[in-house]
């Protein structure tokens, strides 16, 4: 099943002069428990693109539809952009983005309140990933005290307690050495098949390609290639 | 989970710093505000002390502590046989600046007469005065000790007894004695200006040649009468209608009668009016001052905050969410800092020169002010924070 469609993106930056073009038609899909990264060198679009599809930063025009639901279509938004992230969406960031005055127990369960969930269950449910994760013993602190592989293996967790249905990481190995960001990798992809999500995760480290489901190359706005790596 | 609390918990030495510093300034609106109720209740103390219905005093004036009056010591006399007084008694007023222990000392002199009307309303230490000269009963404030003596003019007074918060409206200390030496220290002339007096009036005389056979020195005596007091003060019977005795005393005397409301609203309108002003405007200035204070403070800190909550936008956090953060934030600042202010003016308050009254009412007026201005300065950073891109988040 695709968890991720996007049809035909344009996104235009600016006007007349200024006008630039960092999208031109780009189409993608990622199914259910599959693992893509889309690479392509600085200022290719790889980052507009995932902005694009989380409705961060919404396309100029395209179709985008999420788990079979239409959210995107000609030049108009379908539905609330924070609730569909908030329920459908697992976002990571290169710089991690915990929430520095949250442990890192509550930095995971956050997410899991926005959505309704009580406190006391969310910090449950949050504890027992973590402690999954090998994080257990530290989830009573705060996220400054963690190493950036720790850091970024909490923000994981945060990007998956929810079940979300698609995965969207930014460069998440690019402030960790290789060892570190393989690491990382790894978890992402391991939870993404166990969950079924649809894992898009933006890259331009070659050495994370292997294990890739598929790869999508993006070169000034355009997608260029799509490589079949594990078919 | 409250990310207010959370992010107060996370910075909580600065925070509280933070709030310390607000309950200074908050303590100065406070300290305000307690100088104001204590000047009204100082200018209405030396009115109520007396415990008396109506104040006769010269016409055309409005009382002793507004301006000059002078009435004779003997229109008591006549006071006493309108129907529904019950007691009046002649009473001096005088504002007296006297040097003791090497310090100026101020001081509200009322005279009286014994067993009259207008003497100490309760005695704190020591006793009242049992004789009819050189003694005197002071207020606790003025800082002297039972035993001290003061030579005023011609006189020496001996404190004998202590009272508590009896102070005139510019917060002096209030010193009784009895009406003979109020009026010795009041009409009295000095020697020097007694023998001045006599060569002008004997030059005077010399002019006038049906009197020039009249000697000064004979009629000098005469008009040196010090039986002068500023005010009769009236209590009247119980079933009397205090306007009604107001109006019979003021015909038949042709004095001007003011009943003790009057000479309180008369205090509290026009004698304090310009200082009441000039506070109230001070308040204003520095709830303005704690207004921008706190707008800054939540400004600074959504600012710092800028990646968070582009970050909680990012992870699906509803506006309601991050508001909350920022508003909690404010009152939490605002009620800690009411709180600290609270504390330190409770602490510091009887070190204050003149004296603070501090008042429920007026705590929860300031308390109310504070939330008032926490939500308002919160719409500042409130703005800040709906207007952060949330894609700041995912700057490397």
């Amino acid at each position: 099943m695709q968890q991720v469609s996007a049809q035909n993106l344009i996104k235009i930056f600016g006007e007349g002069d200024t006008e630039v073009v960092a999208l031109k038609d780009a189409s993608l899909e990622v199914e259910a428990g599959e693992v893509v990264a889309l690479m392509g060198p600085s200022g290719s679009g790889k980052t507009t693109l995932l902005r694009a599809i989380s409705l961060i930063d919404p396309p100029t025009s395209g179709k985008i539809e999420i788990a079979g639901e239409m959210i995107f279509e000609g030049n108009k938004v379908l539905i609330d952009d924070r609730l569909l992230r908030r329920k459908r969406m697992g976002i990571i960031f290169q710089s991690y983005n915990l929430i520095p005055f949250l442990t890192v127990v509550q930095n995971v369960a956050l997410v899991l309140t926005l959505n309704g969930v009580s406190n006391r269950e969310s910090l449950k449910r949050a504890r027992e990933l973590l402690e999954r994760l090998d994080l257990g013993h530290r989830a009573d602190i705060y996220p400054a005290t963690l190493s950036g592989g720790e850091q970024q293996r909490v923000a994981v967790a945060r990007a998956v307690v929810n079940d979300p249905v698609v995965i969207l990481a930014d460069e998440p190995t690019a402030a960790l050495d290789s060892e570190r960001g393989k690491a990382v990798m790894d978890l992402l992809r391991q939870l993404g098949h166990e969950k079924k999500a649809a894992v898009i995760v933006v890259t331009h480290d070659e050495r994370m390609v292997s294990g890739f489901d598929r790869i999508y190359h993006l070169a000034d706005g355009i997608l260029e290639i799509e490589h079949l790596k594990n078919k | 989970m409250n990310l207010a609390l959370h992010d107060v918990e996370y910075r909580l030495g600065r925070f509280i710093l933070t709030a310390v510093g607000l309950g200074l300034l908050l303590t100065t609106v406070m300290a305000m505000n307690g100088i104001y109720a204590g000047m009204v209740e100082d200018a209405l103390s030396i009115v109520r002390a007396p415990k008396v219905d109506l104040w006769v005093v010269q016409k055309d004036t409005n009382g002793p502590f507004a301006e000059s009056s002078r009435i004779p010591e003997d229109l008591y006399r006549n006071i006493l046989t309108v129907s529904g007084v019950s007691e009046a008694s002649p009473v001096a007023y005088q504002l007296l600046q006297i040097e003791h222990k090497e310090k100026i000392l101020r001081l509200q002199v009322i005279g009286y007469r014994l067993g009259g009307l207008g003497g100490p309303p309760a005695i704190a230490a020591g006793r009242p005065i049992l004789k009819n000269r050189y003694e005197m009963v002071v207020d606790r404030k003025a800082g002297v000790s039972l035993g001290t003596q003061f030579t005023l003019g011609r006189i020496t007074l001996e404190v004998v007894g202590l009272t508590e918060g009896v102070v005139s409206n510019s917060g002096d200390s209030a010193a009784f004695i009895t009406l003979e030496d109020a009026q010795e220290l009041q009409f009295l002339k000095s020697n020097e200006a007694i023998r001045n007096d006599r060569v002008r009036l004997q030059s005077d005389l010399a002019e006038n040649p049906q009197l020039a056979g009249v000697s000064a020195e004979n009629l000098s005596s005469l008009l040196q009468s010090s039986h002068i007091a500023n005010v009769i003060l009236v209590r009247l019977e119980s079933w009397a209608n205090a306007e009604e005795v107001a109006q019979n005393i003021a015909r038949w005397t042709h004095y001007n009668v003011l009943t003790t409301q009057q000479q309180e609203d008369f205090l509290a309108k026009n004698v304090i009016e310009r200082a009441r002003q000039q506070i109230l405007l001070f308040r204003i200035i520095l709830l303005i001052v704690a207004a921008v204070i706190i707008a800054l403070i939540i400004y600074t800190m959504t600012l710092e905050k800028t990646r968070d909550i582009a970050t909680l936008k990012i992870i699906g956090a509803p506006n309601s969410k991050i508001v909350g953060l920022i508003l909690q934030q404010s009152l939490i600042l605002g009620f800690l800092g009411f709180v600290f202010g609270t504390i330190i003016i409770s602490l510091t308050y009887e070190y204050f020169p003149r004296r603070l009254v501090l008042r429920v009412s007026d705590q929860i007026m300031v308390f109310g002010i504070v939330i008032g201005i926490c939500i308002a300065a919160s719409g500042i950073g409130i703005h800040k924070a709906l207007s952060i891109d949330a894609t700041t988040a995912m700057a490397a």
